[in-house]
């Protein structure tokens, strides 16, 4: 399971290499260069010395007493990802990127982003290590996420909207993969998630697994002994495969939580794993949201982060041999989340993480007190204050 | 002559013109069509076939009409070689085997499938030997030492794509073209042809000394969303696909120059690639 993905990048059936004959080349480059970086201590040791030294890792791991008092059941831990730069578990992966990409002599950055956290960790890591960013963003979301634009902007990025299909994160990654087809010959792609054509699910694992081993760490300093469950939330799914990966070949359960919008009954969700069948999306396959005819559908939630039709190839894998369970919570349950984490414990995490924290809200009651449960809080929630504002206040979201 | 190998998308501006537009082509001097089918997130095409795709996906196009189309064109007496231009997830939900059965049945004589590499493309092309469907292979100018490897299994034609980047009207080609033609003729066994980006009669004219045709995709596309008001309309569309081949025409007439003048230096397309007739 940990050897995986194989050499034509598959995680059992899952994965490979489903994009045009002028992208393999620049994508076996990016292979060779990976695995050399990744044989290398002296890039190990970098990516670490910017992790601690700009990022501020090692984050917190942070015992939320006062909920787990309130729910009467097992004891809940958060992995602080929150509490990085840039205010998400994202910039573990664009400074990872960006390194490699200095390595290969690129100074040329293309990102895709969807409310613009990725978006905003590309430009911030370009502007730390000198390099060009342009950012695809979908026209609806440049509209819905303005002050993210703007980061961006101030930092130094160009945003580039996309009008293409419905203008969300899909359409933006369709258009820089197509951007990066006509320049992958001077431009680094730098996928924000768990997904695309290999070598990037592993890259990105790799560059996320920090996540699981530092919280494996501190788990066994502050409890001796592993936690019994870990949750984390699932959109393309790259702060899950991070905080499971280090703990797959140990006797922990693992559950990850996808976005159920108003209902996987509905049309508006966005369970890919729960709801979707196999297919192949943006260079993988995996498990995709679309019609009987193959045609990739528009998923819903109010979590733009988690508002994708795909979903990273191992967790396909990781689902599909029974490892990791993967369920669902609504847009409803996930706001009530974030209150609840903002009034007990002084936190607000993004919309994204509280799917994570719905998820144990509802099972830590049902266990022993003597179990933990470690949830990955995955981001801060300072950007989505005004779509919960409008929720709360009854306006929908879309 | 030459290869002279039109794009137009199945349903764009809708099934019956589509239909209509084959035999235009044929008419005008098409020695292969390719269909393309229209899909939700084509990855390989720029604005103006994303364009069409949406069109026919909204008019209800799917990969089973597509293909049904090419039946029916058939039975309308379109003889040249029909491709079938699909991306892979469409037809992975039809499933593999029943696509190819369906192709068959229906008279197609290839399939292309642009997000579908060498090394991912392994079942497909044994599929394809099986219904004696020739699977398209593709090379770009990334492709280097892949070349050979592409080449040694290439069907019917080659398809080398002729610079970086997704279709589209491009203005210039890559300098380097003619040397990375030059290069794929080598190893090459099957006709090579030339395509993306290829819009004027003046390219036709540079590119045809150099290969064995010419794929001209957005150009029409293009052409065919000018006009598709009058096509639409049964009462304009006789004088629209006048239009059509007219313009069609002008861009290939370089093709016919020289097809007159020269001897015959490529393969017939009979012999490369069956018209699948069924009937």
């Amino acid at each position: 399971m940990l050897t995986l993905p194989n050499e034509r990048g598959r995680f059992g059936m899952f994965g490979g290499k489903f994009v045009p004959e002028t992208l393999m080349r620049p994508l076996a480059d990016i292979e060779r260069q990976l695995h050399e970086a990744l044989a290398d201590p002296s890039f190990h040791a970098e990516y670490m010395h910017h992790l601690y030294e700009y990022s501020g890792r090692p984050t917190a791991l942070t015992f939320a007493k006062n909920l787990t008092e309130r729910l009467g059941g097992a004891k809940m831990y958060f992995k602080r990802e929150d509490l990085n730069h840039t205010g998400a578990h994202k910039i573990n992966n664009a400074i990872g990127q960006a390194l490699l990409a200095k390595r290969m002599g690129k100074r040329k950055i293309i990102a895709e982003t969807g409310a613009g956290q990725h978006g905003v960790a590309a430009a911030t890591v370009a502007a730390r290590f000198g390099m060009e960013c342009k950012v695809f963003m979908g026209e609806e979301d440049v509209k819905r996420q303005a002050l993210n634009v703007f980061r961006m902007k101030l930092l130094g990025a160009q945003v580039i909207p996309v009008t293409s299909g419905n203008r969300t994160l899909k359409d933006a990654t369709n258009e820089a993969i197509r951007y990066w087809v006509e320049h992958c010959d001077d431009h680094f792609y730098m996928i924000g998630s768990v997904v695309g054509p290999h070598p990037y699910p592993m890259m990105v694992r790799e560059f996320q697994r920090i996540i699981g081993e530092e919280a494996r760490e501190q788990m066994l300093k502050v409890e001796g002994k592993l936690p019994n469950t870990i949750i984390a939330c699932v959109g393309g799914g790259s702060n899950a495969i991070g905080m499971f990966h280090p703990f797959l070949e140990d006797d922990v359960e693992c559950i990850g939580v996808e976005a159920a919008g108003k209902g996987v009954h509905t049309t508006e969700h966005a369970a890919t794993i729960t709801k979707g069948t196999k297919g192949v999306i943006h260079g993988s396959l995996t498990y995709v949201l679309q019609d009987e005819h193959g045609q990739i559908t528009e998923p819903y939630s109010i979590s733009a982060g988690l508002d994708y039709p795909g979903v990273g190839p191992e967790h396909a894998y990781l689902a599909h041999i029974g490892r990791v369970r993967y369920e669902s919570v609504t847009d409803e349950e996930a706001i009530a989340a974030v209150q609840m984490t903002a009034e007990t414990e002084g936190i607000i995490p993004a919309i994204e993480s509280a799917h994570a924290l719905a998820k144990a809200f509802q099972i830590a009651p049902l266990r022993p007190k003597n179990e933990t449960i470690l949830v990955c809080l995955s981001g801060r929630g300072d950007k989505d204050v005004q779509t919960v504002m409008n929720y709360l206040e009854g306006d929908e979201p879309r | 002559m030459k290869h002279f190998i039109p794009f137009i998308v199945a349903g764009d501006p809708s099934e019956d013109v589509t239909m209509d537009l084959a035999i235009a082509l044929e008419k005008a001097g098409a020695t292969i069509l390719e269909l393309g089918v229209p899909y939700s997130d084509p990855l390989a095409d720029g604005p103006i076939i994303q364009r069409a795709a949406s069109r026919a996906l909204n008019n209800g196009m799917t990969l089973t009409k597509a293909l049904e189309l090419i039946g029916r064109m058939r039975k309308k007496g379109v003889k040249i070689p029909i491709i079938v231009f699909t991306y892979y997830n469409p037809v992975l939900q039809l499933g593999e085997e029943r696509f190819f059965a369906l192709a068959q049945q229906n008279g197609a004589s290839g399939v292309l499938i642009p997000d579908l590499p060498f090394e991912e493309s392994e079942y497909m092309r044994t599929l394809g030997d099986a219904y004696k469907i020739p699977y398209i292979s593709l090379v770009a100018p990334t492709s280097h030492e892949r070349i050979a490897m592409i080449a040694s299994q290439a069907q019917s034609f080659l398809y080398c794509v002729s610079s970086l980047g997704v279709t589209g009207i491009r203005d210039s080609l890559p300098a380097e073209l003619h040397e990375f033609l030059k290069q794929v003729k080598l190893y090459s066994r099957v006709p090579v042809v030339v395509g993306f980006g290829i819009s004027t009669a003046e390219q036709v004219d540079r590119l045809q000394h150099v290969c064995d045709g010419i794929v001209i995709g957005s150009a029409i596309v293009q052409k065919i969303e000018q006009l598709q008001d009058e096509l639409n309309d049964v009462r304009t569309r006789p004088n629209a696909l006048i239009a059509f081949s007219q313009y069609v025409v002008s861009l290939i007439e370089p093709l016919k120059r020289v097809g007159k003048n020269e001897s015959q230096t490529t393969t017939e397309p009979t012999k490369t690639v069956s018209t699948g007739q069924t009937d």
